[in-house]
């Protein structure tokens, strides 16, 4: 019934066409970028450039102050490296002492999470501002990455409850006759198993922390120690239509979660298909 | 029969089988034997950061944040309780108002459309597509990207002098050509278009993991009874793909609700206040005019919005999985 047909070659084709057209944001966004201050102003918008032109990147890249992109993706890989760290760590272990406990308060405390899951950050985000700030951690990585795992641990630990849950005891049961203590079960055993787990989690979590701008530019606008996407809101927003060079600093903000994604995209997908369950 | 198909079928590998919504609620009613009791493996003090930087962060920030609803705090000094004082001036304030539609159109809109047409894919790319996983890999592309530089995308796209207004001249349509960001008709519908297309690949993947677990014996079977493509897909595959429906247009709309990057960077929210969202709105009341009694008010509303919403969807989607 399903044989591949004429029809599915046609369909396969259009397809085709479709993504191409889906995609053409981003031949704007390659060629405009490489067209020099000149050319960007005088040629078609849809024409490609004559002469690739580089120096549009070297100037994103040397610029300095409010706009640094370079420290903004410092500060990024920083900042999404450490809370993906706390979140696994805080996770794995507060979704297994739910998964595994059957007293009522962890039922209460599920569901906890769940609400908060949805909790939209922006009613407590003056107060943790405010918060912030009388503790000195507005503008630092650090006050970020706390402020980072504490938002999205409700996420990092339904996804591991979820499982958690789906794990038979019978290797920590085994563990435990071998002689292993619960500390040694747990970070040598149940962990190791679940790096399905911890990929979904990293990936959801490192996607949200690197692509997030409003909280960073609440906390971290103005400071030194801005993140990449407040770095490019900074520059674009003294640029006005040298969309060369606007398009330049998109491309670099874009290139690492790009590279990463079309390396990865089969566990990037799976993480979004399977992780994200009611 | 079965040989024949089998000889055109693609096999649906790995990633494609991921295991959609086990939806909790069916599992608890049926746990493990579990013995009653204490802890066997674990400790319950280990849980305890964990909860504590969630009630801190989520719960007690929030709370604060509602108390604050009801004062005309400026962020320093002194205030005072003012009731529902705030309440009244936001639907007193025309752009509030406009901004709270705003926010429910957009969520909508971009649910509704991006669903469709996330699920048109996958039912496209689902049985047959030679080339479905580098389809699938294209199509989901922008979802990882970040909605401030997408968006930046765009606005160029939007721009007067930009390819959308250079091709609509060039097919003779000089009327239709026009500065769409700086249109107070059309601002909003850029961004719609915007958010759709950066939605598409999130619910074509919800999708199409929903698809692969639907048997094609079902279909195979429907087919044979004489039910035409629209009959199989509305009384077969539809219901089968109820969890992840429920999925994609839920989490669609508590992210659509909160819509913010993209009106940064297209519009900022104008022209004259033409595509003002409630994130839009907390941010400039709260910390660019220093009113964090008014924004935490307006924050407080989104909230009781998107909780509210994320309640029906449950009601709705729970009631229909028990009618099956």
């Amino acid at each position: 019934m399903f044989r591949y047909t004429k029809l599915t070659g046609l369909r396969e084709f259009l397809f085709w066409i479709a993504a191409l057209v889906f995609l053409l944001p981003f031949y704007f966004l390659v060629t405009t970028s490489l067209k020099s201050d000149r050319e960007v102003i005088t040629s078609s918008t849809l024409a490609p450039p004559t002469a690739p032109d580089f120096g549009n990147f070297l100037k994103v890249l040397t610029a300095t102050g409010n706009s640094n992109v370079v420290m903004g993706l410092v500060n990024s890989i920083i900042i999404t490296a450490g809370s993906i760290v706390l979140l696994v760590l805080l996770g794995s272990l507060t979704g297994y002492v739910i998964a595994r406990s059957t007293r009522r308060w962890s039922r209460v405390v599920y569901y906890l999470f769940l609400v908060a899951i949805v909790l939209p950050t922006q009613l407590g985000t003056v107060p943790l501002y405010i918060g912030a700030r009388a503790l000195g951690l507005t503008g630092s990585a650090w006050g970020m990455i706390i402020l980072y795992t504490g938002m999205l641990l409700p996420l990092a630990i339904f996804l591991y409850a979820g499982f958690f849950r789906g794990l038979g005891t019978e290797y920590e049961e085994a563990a435990t006759i071998d002689g292993a203590s619960r500390t040694q079960i747990f970070f040598r055993i149940v962990l190791p198993l679940m790096s399905p787990a911890t990929g979904t989690v990293a990936i959801l979590a490192g996607l949200i922390v690197w692509n997030d701008f409003f909280t960073s530019l609440i906390f971290l606008g103005g400071s030194a120690n801005q993140t990449l996407p407040v770095a490019m809101y900074y520059y674009i927003g003294s640029l006005v239509s040298a969309w060369n060079q606007i398009f330049a600093i998109v491309i670099v903000s874009m290139i690492p979660i790009l590279a990463f994604y079309l390396f990865a995209q089969k566990r990037f997908i799976q993480g979004f298909a399977g992780g994200l369950k009611g | 029969m079965s040989t024949t198909f089998r000889a055109g079928e693609v096999a649906a590998t790995e990633t494609e089988r991921v295991v959609l919504p086990r939806r909790g609620g069916r599992r608890r009613q049926a746990p493990a034997p579990r013995r009653k009791g204490l802890l066997k493996f674990g400790y319950w003090w280990w849980a305890l950061p964990g909860i504590l930087f969630v009630i801190g962060i989520h719960y007690v920030a929030t709370s604060v944040g509602g108390f604050f609803a009801f004062t005309n705090w400026t962020g320093i000094g002194a205030f005072e309780l003012i009731g529902l004082d705030n309440f009244t001036r936001i639907f007193q304030d025309p752009t509030k108002i406009g901004a709270l539609w705003n926010t429910l159109f957009l969520a909508f809109g971009s649910v509704i459309l991006s669903n469709i047409l996330g699920l048109g894919i996958a039912l496209g790319l689902n049985r047959g597509l030679k080339s479905r996983y580098i389809l699938r890999t294209l199509f989901f592309m922008p979802v990882v990207l970040s909605p401030l530089a997408t968006s930046y995308i765009w606005k160029f796209i939007f721009d007067f002098n930009g390819p959308l207004n250079l091709v609509l001249r060039g097919i003779g349509l000089d009327s239709m050509a026009r500065a769409w960001i700086a249109d107070p008709t059309w601002a909003i519908w850029t961004i719609l278009v915007v958010l759709v297309w950066q939605n598409i690949g999130f619910s074509m993947v919800i999708y199409m993991a929903g698809l692969a677990a639907v048997p094609v014996e079902i279909e195979e079977a429907a087919a044979i009874d004489g039910a035409n493509l629209w009959q199989r897909f509305w009384h077969v595959t539809l219901p089968s793909i109820r969890p992840a429906v429920a999925i994609a247009t839920t989490l669609g709309l508590v992210n659509g609700l909160r819509v913010f990057d993209q009106i940064m960077a297209l519009t900022g929210g104008g022209p004259a206040a033409a595509t003002e969202t409630l994130a839009t709105q907390v941010y400039k009341q709260s910390f660019a005019l220093g009113n964090f009694g008014y924004g935490a008010a307006l924050a407080l509303l989104l909230t009781l919005i998107i909780l509210v919403f994320a309640v029906i969807q449950q009601r709705v989607t729970a009631d229909r999985s028990e009618e099956n």
